[in-house]
């Protein structure tokens, strides 16, 4: 307890990439635990009274797209299929992507510390995360 | 500039972070774990065709169920337990608390999945 505080303001400290990711990363899973429990609340709600699975259930909570409860026991699939829910899982396709690479990007920096192999990495990771980005967002509003 | 740490293989094998190293290290694999997975699964999901379901047919196999939601709930819970320390910073004190208390949580969640999960797979 006697340690001073260290606290700095935000001009002192620098708002820099590096800072902002760091904060978007924390932000992001917070972001991610509020999708995962509107979509296990979504389903708790629209598969009550089908004796759904329980997994089937998570695996809907972790992306809700109607591919995920296709092969279950559900008589009625068109309102797990429209366009809100739709929207819900690109809008958490994104952030995941977003954090995940932002992730991939961290641990490589552990291993490539020259300027130019951090540069390549960045430059790797943005191209790999926009198409990633395209081709989930293409894979749920096409199924 | 490169490489230089000094430190060797075996000298960094015998290093003793206990609890917090241990979480570091899962919270690494869990991650890469998922992002691996993540990607080959959108990819298999967009390619479809024969390809394609035998790539989402490996997901369906225990074996790995086991080990993605191990990579799943491990890095949501740690990375729950970042957050709030990262965010309120005067909790940095309780670290090494919160790490039991983290372990509290998973392991009766995980126990409880794998339990279910391998009941599935021996037929119900």
């Amino acid at each position: 307890m006697a340690a001073k505080p260290r606290n700095l303001s935000l001009s002192e400290r620098g708002l820099n990439f590096e800072m902002v990711m760091w904060i978007f990363t924390r932000l992001s899973a917070l972001a991610m635990y509020g999708f995962i429990l509107f979509g296990l609340i979504g389903a708790l709600i629209m598969g009550a009274r089908t004796q759904m699975n329980f997994a089937d259930i998570m695996r809907w909570a972790f992306m809700p797209n109607v591919t995920h409860v296709q092969n279950t026991n559900l008589q009625d699939i068109a309102q797990w299929a429209t366009p809100f829910w739709k929207l819900v899982g690109s809008g958490l396709l994104l952030v995941a992507t977003a954090h995940g690479v932002h992730g991939l990007v961290v641990i490589a920096d552990d291993y490539l510390v020259t300027p130019r192999a951090r540069q390549i990495v960045r430059i790797i990771s943005i191209v790999f995360m926009v198409s990633m980005m395209a081709i989930g967002a293409y894979v749920i509003w096409t199924s | 500039m490169g490489l230089n740490r000094n430190v060797s293989l075996a000298s960094a094998l015998r290093y003793k972070g206990q609890g917090p190293m241990l979480t570091y290290i899962l919270h690494r694999i869990g991650g890469l774990g998922m992002a691996i997975f993540i990607t080959v699964h959108i990819l298999a999901s967009f390619a479809g065709g024969k390809s394609g379901v035998f790539v989402n047919s490996i997901y369906e196999n225990w074996v790995f169920q086991i080990f993605i939601f191990f990579c799943v709930l491990f890095h949501a819970i740690n990375g729950l337990r970042i957050t709030i320390v990262d965010l309120w910073p005067r909790l940095i004190e309780y670290q090494r608390e919160a790490i039991w208390v983290e372990w509290a949580v998973f392991v009766p969640l995980y126990g409880f999945a794998v339990y279910v999960i391998i009941r599935t797979a021996m037929g119900g």
